[in-house]
């Protein structure tokens, strides 16, 4: 067999992977660490050996993408600019979002109805973000759960979520002083089949009957399933999702929505840290750019219907910088 | 500490980095990082299914031995879950033999995806029809104006879809071919509701930059425990 004269990490890299993992499980088992610290390990440890491999693009930069990259450097920028900011004192004000505000309310209606509070963090992976906004908002809600000392239950749809979840349950009775009402069986794995998890969260809001139900994070065809069989057994329901196609499903059958970027600013709402707070007025100077490009992009082109096209070449300058190329 | 927060903040930054480098420097190693990354979720996604398939082995034998209302449920889950695995692990009436596809029409497997999940599955999905019907029902009553609007636009809509609504309109002159409603149907799916869905869609946008920054600077740290 001929070896080729540099180290063939392309093919041997998830072998080696592997072995990491093996390695670092017993680890991990010996030292008593969590799940989520044995796995970004495992990824550290791995990614130099991909570091050395080769793809073959020889492009050091995709041109066309320039002004994506403009538009991220200065939203970033503005982010990081105001986080700065409130972690040097500027105070900020936040709207008041109903939905976060009424989480307390629902958990205390459980709490004296004797019953228990669903939470759902969506269907998808770790890897959407809606799933990470989704489990901040379960830390919150467990620690009211741990201080009223109610009954929880988060059925996940993916594994990974469930051990996050648990871990981030674990944390927050902890935090609340109650760590002796926690355990294992209030986060729990159900199937990763869309509908097969409908059906189990269906039966367990049929039989179960719980007060509150709380649905955050990636929805889909499931959401409006959901959402009337809790308003059949006159759950109050809180629901967020970044999927525009499911929420007037959650506004039609939910008695409080987050609508889109409310679900991402919940944990800020809820922690009132200065750092999370500036990042929201970050947001808004996106928000402040989007307009100004809509209000010009409308009036040129406006005016360049009008005109028989006289701004044409504006025009498709302006489509130019907000165009995302494919790569 | 170090390994419970500050390592997966170090490997999230790390690996947050490369991924949006990549997006603009295809070139080596961020283009090779950026596939690898991938498979590597997808590898520990695999390992932490047999967490997920563990755990829900576990729950449902400790609502069977404890006899807690609706064992019975637990006891067709394990049922299932166990059967499924031994037909497809073992392929059951698999006509290929050890070499054959896992899902081979004959086999168990096949028998049991195609006869038993998949009506199951259609079964669930086709509930949605019904749920759209009473939903709808409760959010197009018009109790305000708002509702009102609302109920106009959904009834323009509803009509505009169907043969009802050309026909109700198909006496208009060519002139006021605007005022059709299929043409009314069309100008508020296309105008006014992808007016809002685009301010929408801004703000998650806006959100989904934020909150990955968060996370990739370690400023976001909730997910790794209730922080």
């Amino acid at each position: 067999m001929v070896r080729p004269p540099y180290p063939d990490f392309h093919d041997s890299a998830p072998t080696r992977f592997t072995r990491f993992l093996d390695i670092l499980i017993r680890f991990a088992s010996l030292r008593r660490l969590s799940v989520s610290a044995v796995l970004t390990g495992v990824l550290l440890l791995a990614a130099p050996a991909a570091v050395f491999a080769q793809s073959g693009d020889p492009r050091w930069f995709i041109e066309d993408r320039a002004n994506l990259l403009v538009i991220m450097l200065l939203t970033c920028g503005a982010i990081l600019f105001y986080t700065i900011r409130a972690t040097r004192g500027a105070d900020y004000f936040v709207r008041k979002i109903a939905g976060i505000s009424a989480i307390e309310e629902a958990v205390g209606r459980a709490t004296e109805m004797g019953k228990p509070v669903l939470f759902i963090p969506g269907i998808q992976d770790l890897d959407n973000v809606q799933t990470v906004a989704g489990i901040t908002i379960l830390a919150s809600v467990a620690r009211k759960v741990a201080e009223y000392e109610t009954q929880l239950n988060v059925p996940t749809s993916r594994s990974l979520v469930m051990t996050t979840a648990r871990e981030t349950v674990k944390e927050a009775f902890l935090s609340a002083g109650r760590p002796d009402l926690y355990n294992d069986s209030m986060v729990y794995y159900v199937t990763d089949e869309q509908f097969g998890f409908v059906a189990y969260a269906d039966g367990f809001i049929v039989r179960q009957r719980p007060a509150t139900c709380i649905y955050m994070g990636a929805f889909f065809a499931e959401s409006l399933i959901l959402a009337e069989t809790g308003n059949s057994v006159g759950a109050i329901q809180i629901a967020g999702t970044a999927q525009p196609t499911q929420l007037p499903f959650f506004v039609a059958a939910c008695d409080y929505t987050l609508i889109g970027e409310e679900l991402f600013a919940a944990s800020a709402y809820l922690s009132q840290e200065p750092k999370l707070l500036g990042s929201l007025r970050g947001q808004d100077f996106g928000k402040a750019f989007a307009m100004l490009f809509i209000l010009i992009g409308t009036a040129v082109a406006t005016i360049s219907v009008a005109t028989g096209g006289s701004l044409s070449g504006l025009m498709d300058t302006l489509n130019h910088w907000f165009h995302v190329a494919a790569g | 500490m170090f390994f419970r927060i500050w390592l997966p903040v170090i490997v999230t930054s790390i690996v947050g980095i490369v991924l949006v480098t990549a997006l603009y420097v295809p070139h080596d190693p961020f283009g090779k990082l950026n596939g690898d990354f991938s498979e590597y979720f997808n590898i520990i996604a695999a390992f932490a299914f047999i967490l997920g398939a563990g755990n829900l082995f576990k729950i449902h034998l400790d609502k069977i031995y404890r006899k807690t209302k609706g064992w019975l449920f637990s006891v067709v889950t394990v049922a299932g879950f166990l059967i499924t695995l031994v037909a497809g692990l073992l392929k059951l009436g698999n006509t290929g033999g050890w070499e054959g596809d896992v899902v081979q029409p004959g086999s168990w497997f096949a028998i049991a995806y195609d006869s038993m999940f998949t009506p199951l599955q259609a079964t669930m999905f086709s509930i949605l029809a019904f749920f759209v019907a009473s939903a709808s029902y409760r959010a197009f009553r018009a109790k305000n104006t708002e509702a009102t609007l609302l109920l106009a636009a959904a009834l323009i809509i509803l009509l505009g879809r169907t043969f009802v609504g050309y026909w109700m309109t198909a006496w208009m002159p060519d002139s006021l071919e605007f005022l059709t409603i299929p043409a009314l149907s069309n100008w508020i799916m296309s105008v006014v509701n992808q007016a809002g869905q685009r301010a929408i869609l801004i703000g998650i946008g806006l959100g989904v930059i934020s909150t990955s920054l968060k996370v990739i600077l370690g400023i976001e740290r909730s997910y790794l425990g209730g922080e």
